[in-house]
């Protein structure tokens, strides 16, 4: 029987140096027994090696290995006979990592677990008190901490990313943790050390008293997620018992108060208030249009959407181009032909030589109909209905427009301005006029390129796009 | 009026600010403070220091700058006709109490919010220039959560962005006819502008320019909201709905759901009830369904209806669709046992990693951190079969608590 005398300090990467030499010179699981020794004396090893057998190389994942290591730190004293089993059983491939079929292993992930929760609960539950001066360069601060297990030296990395610009001390009943310009030391904590409380504290129980709302006690949610072993060493626990004692009262009395006349000040602050801004009924100029637009709810869409793509253009431009309605960038901006569609609009506008800002461009339907996937809309086709209730607005913009030639673009602004959206296929490229008798051009919309499969069928698209185009700018310019 | 000290003004703006829910320090970007040059880190999952009687976790440093307000938002305890005790920090007095109780591990960093006083840019001027001392004069790397105001410049919510974790817009409530009712002075337009404008200047910040360089960081923690159940008559369905809507909308971090709860000197208009606390836990076990179980919100609710406060969510929807179930838990695909009782994502993932290479048998799904009782009636694999449980008809009473099981004898 080997005995093993792992140091306090470093106990877990002892081990595993440890573990690591014992398995090459071929030592059985149960030829060793592990302790932890005083402190004073480190690393030790009594007892012969006529127990050696065939030599195991360690070979282990890197997450089984963190998991394991992690699980050191529990207070178990069959830890490290337990790991040590396991490291052995991996290597030699007889146990797969994770199973937990096998009782060993289940009890180490347990433990990783246990020892990780604890590890979290140190990082919640420390509380610093200043020991030094306020004013110096790097400030001091102390604490002392009784977590479940041994993760003194786990838990304090943490510390030190957090609190780098300032020296502190975390003191536990088993290792003490010591920040001095920015490097870390432990040692074994000789003697319970609690620091005095200082002045911020009484502000932090202030806070910790009034953030609570009475009217929602729930005492069990609390007790879950903050264990009463931890209060002792929380200034803001004592106050607990009577904050839940005084809370049922204090529900009632504000259920029982009579409501109260405001005071003068609102008295005066309501003369003063003004609704949302942006009502401007019976506005009915071009420029007034968008804030009408965003507040219509004519049909369900616009009470989903952001706000509306109102057209843009200038008042007196030649020709108006419409569009189905506007998609998801569209509707975050407020402005119509602006995504992926308003992107292939904008390349055959610059080969056709338009001139996007001398043209009137707008959608048969103002707001974005949408369904929720996610963190994604998808496009809706909008009903007939939906695209009659809006045509009242197209048919402003032509009123105000007057446009000498209209580009309609899909089904639905073919829909809109005509009344029929059906057999595409025969009517684009031809001369059509609207309900009002204004000469329009019928074709793609710029969507369908993004849709089609096939390269041969876009650029087939975009030429067609682009001579339509071209013909309804000739249509605008010569009529 | 007497000076007030720091301690009653705290006191005053802490209780100003118990009612909003949110409390998420995680995400963002990975910062700490190792080059001793600076306070605090941030980045991964959040932390909570403390935990009021109230079960709430004590995250932030959750505070109003001022309560002063001249909205008259009727649920709200800050509105201008509320006779509350008024108090307001300077900048200075924020920055000191963030840094004293982060530098004592109080908190994962600060919480901003306020009333809104002379105008909505004054307001969010004064809390930009707080985030802005924390940064650049604190060296603070620790958490700000900054609540924008709708209606204020676009410059100061790009600075907000640049300083701040995270930003969030409340709309406060279900529709948009009980925002008009309770809250007067907000539009539902402006809110959603103002987080599609979150949203935007956030995916402009992702995006690295053909030089390769990156934009100024925004917001890198996302955006959030809250929405206050029950001060109106809206279901459950819609809320759901209207969940949904705003995280494909405006790719939301998390939407928070706040039971509307009794406040010191209540509005006439709005009179007080107990908490829905219940129907509140309800809402946030359906959101995760919809976040991340695949369920859409008209599945768990029917937009006008609520959900049972029975039963989960997820159980509800089993209980009633039978017709799908006992799933075969070695054959069926993915978002299938995602509907499965008792069923955690955990659990979905480590049986279709298992069931790769063996069959999994009953005896492993507790190890797969299932819950058993929950699953028993709706799955079948080796070593499990459910027989006649999904058409008992008295499956439903298996799960409905137990102090109405008492009462029933």
């Amino acid at each position: 029987m080997r005995r093993i005398v792992l140091p306090r300090i470093g106990t877990v990467a002892a081990w595993r140096a440890e573990a690591r030499r014992l398995a090459s010179a071929g030592v059985p699981a149960e030829a060793v027994l592990w302790q932890v020794g005083d402190g004073a004396r480190d690393l030790f090893e009594e007892g012969g090696g006529e127990d050696a057998g065939a030599g195991t190389a360690v070979r282990l994942s890197r997450t089984a290995l963190a998991s394991i290591e992690t699980a050191l730190c529990h207070r178990d004293p069959e830890r490290f006979a337990r790991a040590y089993a396991l490291v052995l059983g991996l290597s030699r491939g007889e146990l797969v990592w994770g199973d937990r079929a096998d009782p060993a292993m289940n009890r180490v992930l347990a433990q990783e677990k246990a020892v990780r929760r604890d590890i979290h609960k140190m990082h919640a539950f420390v509380r610093f008190r200043e020991i030094g001066d306020r004013d110096a360069l790097r400030r001091t601060f102390a604490a002392w901490f009784e977590p479940e297990h041994l993760i003194t030296e786990a838990a304090a990395p943490f510390f030190a990313r957090r609190f780098g610009d300032m020296d502190w001390i975390i003191a536990t009943p088993d290792l003490t943790a010591r920040f001095t310009n920015r490097a870390v030391a432990f040692s074994v904590t000789d003697g319970a050390t609690r620091p005095p409380p200082d002045a911020s504290e009484e502000l932090w129980r202030t806070y910790f008293a009034h953030i609570f709302n009475p009217a929602r006690l729930m005492v069990s949610a609390m007790t879950s997620e903050m264990p009463r072993k931890y209060w002792k060493n929380l200034p803001e626990a004592e106050l607990i018992p009577e904050m839940i004692r005084s809370a049922p009262a204090r529900a009632r009395t504000m259920q029982e108060a009579a409501a109260t006349m405001p005071d003068t000040r609102a008295a005066r602050l309501a003369a003063r208030r003004v609704g949302p801004a942006g009502t401007s009924e019976g506005d009915m100029t071009l420029p007034g249009l968008k804030a009408r637009l965003d507040a219509c709810r004519r049909c369900p869409i616009g009470a989903c959407a952001t706000q509306a793509a109102a057209g843009e253009g200038p008042e007196n431009a030649r020709l108006m181009i419409v569009g189905e309605q506007p998609g998801d960038e569209e509707d975050l901006a407020g402005r119509p032909f602006l995504g992926p569609a308003g992107r292939v609009f904008d390349d055959c506008a610059r080969a056709a030589g338009l001139d996007r800002s001398e043209a009137y461009i707008t959608n048969a339907v103002k707001h974005f109909k949408f369904a929720p996937r996610g963190k994604k809309r998808l496009h809706q086709r909008p009903s007939p209905a939906e695209v009659e209730q809006c045509r009242w607005w197209l048919d402003l913009e032509r009123a105000l427009v007057r446009p000498r030639a209209i580009l309609a673009l899909g089904s639905t602004a073919a829909l809109a301005l005509t009344g029929d959206g059906r057999d595409l296929s025969h009517r684009r490229g031809q001369i059509e006029r609207d309900r009002n008798g204004t000469p329009m051009i019928l074709s793609w919309h710029p969507a369908f390129l993004l849709r089609a499969p096939e390269k041969s069928t876009r650029d087939a698209v975009r030429e067609e796009l682009i001579a339509h185009m071209r013909l309804a700018m000739n249509l605008a310019g010569a009529t | 009026m007497a000076k007030r000290t720091l301690q009653q003004k705290l006191a005053i703006l802490a209780d100003a600010a118990k009612y909003d829910a949110s409390c998420a320090s995680s995400g963002g970007t990975r910062r700490d403070s190792r080059d001793g040059k600076g306070l605090g880190s941030s980045g991964g999952s959040g932390i909570c220091h403390a935990y009021a009687p109230d079960g709430r976790c004590i995250s932030l440093l959750k505070i109003l700058m001022t309560n002063f307000c001249i909205y008259d938002c009727v649920y709200c305890v800050n509105r201008a006709s509320s006779r509350v005790e008024r108090a307001r920090f300077t900048v200075e007095e924020v920055v000191h109490l963030t840094i004293e109780f982060y530098r004592r591990n109080y908190i994962e960093g600060l919480f901003l919010s306020s009333g809104i006083i002379r105008s909505p840019d004054d307001t969010m001027a004064d809390m930009v220039r707080i985030a802005r001392t924390l940064r650049e004069q604190e060296n603070f790397r620790g958490y700000i959560h900054l609540k924008t105001i709708p209606d204020a410049a676009p410059e100061l919510i790009e600075e907000a962005g640049k300083w701040a974790d995270r930003l969030s817009i409340n709309v406060e409530l279900p529709t948009e006819t009980a925002l008009k009712a309770l809250a007067p002075e907000k539009s539902l337009q402006s809110i959603r502008r103002a987080m599609a404008d979150v949203r935007a200047r956030r995916e402009v910040a992702r995006e690295t320019s053909h030089t390769g360089k990156r934009p100024g960081r925004f917001a890198p923690a996302g955006q959030s909201t809250q929405m206050i159940v029950g001060a109106d008559p809206a279901p459950d369905g819609l809320i759901l709905a209207n969940a949904a809507q705003l995280y494909a909308s405006y790719r939301l971090g998390r939407v928070y759901y706040s039971a509307f709860s009794p406040i010191p000197d209540a509005s006439a208009a709005l009179p007080l009830i107990r908490p829905p606390l219940l129907r509140e836990h309800r809402l946030y076990q359906a959101d995760w369904l919809m976040r991340f179980y695949g369920f859409d919100a008209a599945e768990i609710a029917p937009p006008s209806g609520m959900l049972d406060l029975e039963v989960d969510p997820k159980l509800a929807w089993a209980l009633a669709h039978r017709e799908s179930f006992p799933v075969d838990v070695n054959r069926a695909d993915r978002e299938l046992l995602l509907r499965v009782p008792g069923f955690g994502t955990r659990t979905v993932q480590r049986v279709i990693a298992a069931r790769q290479h063996r069959t999994v048998r009953y005896d492993d799904l507790i190890r797969f951190g299932c819950a058993l009782k929950l699953a028993q009636p709706f799955i079948s694999l080796p070593g499990w079969s459910p027989r006649a449980l999904p058409d008992d008809a008295n499956l439903r009473a298996r799960f409905a608590p137990q102090a109405e099981q008492l009462r029933l004898l």
